[in-house]
């Protein structure tokens, strides 16, 4: 007879997720957890120093993330891990500093954020996992929730108009800019690696599915529901610009990479506008503590 | 202990404003990285910093709001630097939610608050002490920090090395809580050789990766700390932790981690009981007041000696935690405590509190825009020494 240990099947990301920290808060039929696999399994594909690879993300469900992956996580304030990220970049140039959020965290109360650091091309990769709504709150519209949606705080349907992320990062000046939804595991996966790889601001936004919250009070059927609605609208266009990605309620989802571009990141302008003006100085060495001098004599 | 680093310690007698001394007792403490956002009367501070930090290789970033440098400031610690943000009021309003998170994180880190008049915008370029109280509950929830108050721009110099070295050594967000005149007076300042300035080292984790635990405290309460890209595989997070810093909300975990915040201060009450004290043996009426209002104090001391009053003066440098055993003692053997403040009456309350009756306690206030009048404390000893 077996036992569960024989059961045990080895997942081939759990490497790097904290396993003693699941299983995870989502629902079923989120789509958030998928977006991780993709993201675990693209770490994973690169020859990059997980040691040096730190996670940062907001508040929410997608804020989640960072306390689940297997790597220096911090989970910040609504809205503010962008600007977190950034003072860890600066004071140490040598991490790889992914930012994991959700969209009402990176979008709304963040917003400010995510356009100046677009505009400084501050090395960092942002993953916005946007599953149109507030969900750990309860159901609220959020900035990205499709016009005329039924949530908590809008049970007449919103009267305000979805922001099209991908169009708004591009025209603050990020350099990478992509899209794909919880159905395209595998194009997500390759995309994490090619900006996981790439200097300055790259952003990433993934549909997922939020049947509890958005769907149910949508008539939207659940997260295979939701699954089956990806891979019927969905058209990949690489290169499509992006004030052409709008999403409009039951038409096309254009996915793809939109922007893939190269400009001098925030550090590096730094260092060369300062010139000699920038000096590194080596790092002091620590005094030691003379003989009979210390606090335990 | 370390001493500064000669490369960024401008030694020597000067003549210069506060904000400029509190940005040189930055770079002494070794701040090399510091976030903020313009505001009146306070970016002097930064504007100094960012012009003097990249030639000993820091940076200064000015960020797109309060919001974002308060927390740029926390990201640049746990990659290893000690940094600051320096504002005045309004901004100082915007930080308090990451004051509760430097403090809930325990991440130490420096907030100068050049106070001004208020509330609201009030009086840009008018000095006033209004903010004392945010400095010690303006985050929501419960925790305890420290609040240094200077009142001349050379303690803006020693005092700002201080800040750094008590967040260091409490693992705290320490409140630097000057005011427009400090901050825009200009006098002598003495920056001493690097080799006599004390910096107190981060207290970095002393057991490799996988044996460490980030929020284990250790005898005064205080954990080590390791930084992000060291293989400590840290985990930090606002919300109820366990001392692994895992997320644990419940209310045995909030009853572990939110007493010890307060008692690793509390427990060192003597160490910052940090207060100029003159006078006070035989004194009938002890002034006790902080930052510029002080230097006002001080001379309407010296006109009531004249006239033959016994008066003692109590300056407050450390304000938070607030030197509770020292007034508890001071209390019953004086007639009155006089507090004059450049608000309507905030830190009196403390001291009412400590003073628990035993003696009569008498406000100055002000509601700021410019200093008090000596005649007005005058008036106030006067009526304690009746």
């Amino acid at each position: 007879m077996s036992t569960a240990a024989d059961l045990h099947i080895h997942n081939p990301v759990e490497d790097v997720l904290r396993k003693e920290r699941i299983p995870t808060i989502w629902c079923p039929g989120c789509g958030i957890g998928t977006t991780v696999n993709s993201f675990a399994a693209a770490l994973l594909g690169q020859n990059i120093d997980l040691k040096k690879t730190v996670i940062v993300s907001g508040i929410g469900c997608s804020g989640r993330v960072s306390g689940y992956m297997a790597l220096d996580s911090f989970h910040t304030t609504h809205g503010r891990a962008i600007p977190f990220a950034t003072g860890l970049k600066l004071a140490n140039p040598e991490l790889t500093v992914i930012v994991y959020s959700g969209d009402g965290d990176l979008t709304s109360i963040g917003g400010n954020h995510l356009i100046h650091a677009a505009r400084r091309n501050m090395d960092i990769m942002v993953v916005c996992v946007n599953n149109m709504i507030y969900a750990m709150t309860g159901g609220q519209a959020a900035a990205t929730t499709p016009g005329n949606s039924i949530t908590t705080t809008s049970p007449f349907g919103s009267f305000e108009p979805e922001i099209c992320l991908p169009q708004l990062v591009d025209a603050a000046g990020a350099v990478f800019v992509a899209r794909w939804t919880a159905y395209h595991v595998k194009q997500l996966e390759r995309t994490m690696s090619k900006a996981l790889k790439k200097k300055g601001f790259r952003f990433i936004e993934v549909l997922t599915p939020c049947p509890t919250l958005y769907q149910r009070r949508n008539n939207m059927g659940d997260g295979l529901a939701a699954m089956v609605d990806y891979k019927n609208r969905s058209k990949i266009k690489n290169g499509a610009p992006t004030y052409e990605v709008a999403l409009v309620p039951g038409g096309e989802i254009v996915v793809g990479e939109f922007v893939d571009r190269e400009r001098e990141d925030y550090l590096t302008r730094m260092r060369r506008q300062l010139g000699t003006n920038y000096s590194e100085l080596p790092p002091q060495p620590e005094e030691e503590e003379q003989e009979g001098c210390c606090s335990s004599c | 202990m370390m001493h500064a680093d000669p490369n960024c310690v401008l030694t020597g007698t000067h003549f210069m404003n506060g904000d400029a001394a509190c940005c040189e007792g930055a770079l002494a403490a070794g701040a090399r990285f510091a976030a903020g956002y313009p505001i009146t009367p306070s970016t002097e501070v930064v504007e100094r910093f960012a012009a003097r930090v990249p030639k000993v290789g820091g940076i200064f970033i000015q960020m797109e709001d309060e919001l974002a440098a308060s927390i740029a400031l926390q990201g640049m610690v746990w990659a290893g630097a000690k940094s600051f943000t320096v504002t005045s009021g309004p901004g100082y309003s915007l930080m308090m939610e990451h004051i509760g998170f430097a403090a809930m994180t325990e991440t130490p880190c420096v907030f100068v608050n050049v106070q001004r008049g208020g509330p609201s915008t009030g009086l840009p370029t008018l000095p006033a002490q209004g903010d004392m109280m945010q400095a010690r509950f303006g985050s929501h929830g419960d925790y305890s920090t420290i609040s240094l108050v200077p009142n001349s721009p050379q303690e803006c110099f020693s005092l700002t090395v201080k800040a750094f070295n008590l967040a260091e050594q409490f693992r705290v967000p320490v409140m630097f809580m000057m005011d427009e005149c400090v901050g825009h007076m200009t006098e002598k300042v003495v920056i001493p050789d690097a080799k006599e300035i004390e910096v107190t080292p981060r207290r970095h984790a002393s057991k490799p990766p996988g044996e460490f635990v980030l929020f284990e405290p250790g005898e005064d309460l205080v954990p080590e700390i390791a930084h992000a890209g060291e293989g400590y595989k840290v985990y930090v997070t606002g919300l109820t932790h366990d001392k692994r810093g895992y997320p644990l909300m419940n209310p045995a975990s909030q009853k572990e981690l939110i007493p010890r915040l307060f008692e690793k201060i509390s427990r060192a009450a003597d160490e910052l009981t940090i207060v100029e004290a003159e006078g006070l043996e035989g004194a009938d009426v002890v002034v006790v007041s902080y930052g510029i209002t002080s230097r006002v104090a001080q001379r309407a001391i010296e006109m009531a000696r004249d006239k033959g009053l016994k008066v003692g003066k109590l300056r407050l440098i450390c304000v938070w935690p607030f030197p509770e055993k020292l007034i508890r003692e001071l209390a019953p053997k004086v007639k009155a405590l006089v507090m004059p403040e450049l608000n309507m009456g905030q830190v009196v309350i403390e001291l009412e509190r400590c003073a628990g009756g035993q003696c009569k306690v008498i406000s100055v206030p002000h509601p700021g825009g410019t200093v008090h009048k000596p005649a007005d404390i005058l008036a106030a000893i006067e009526r304690g020494a009746e």
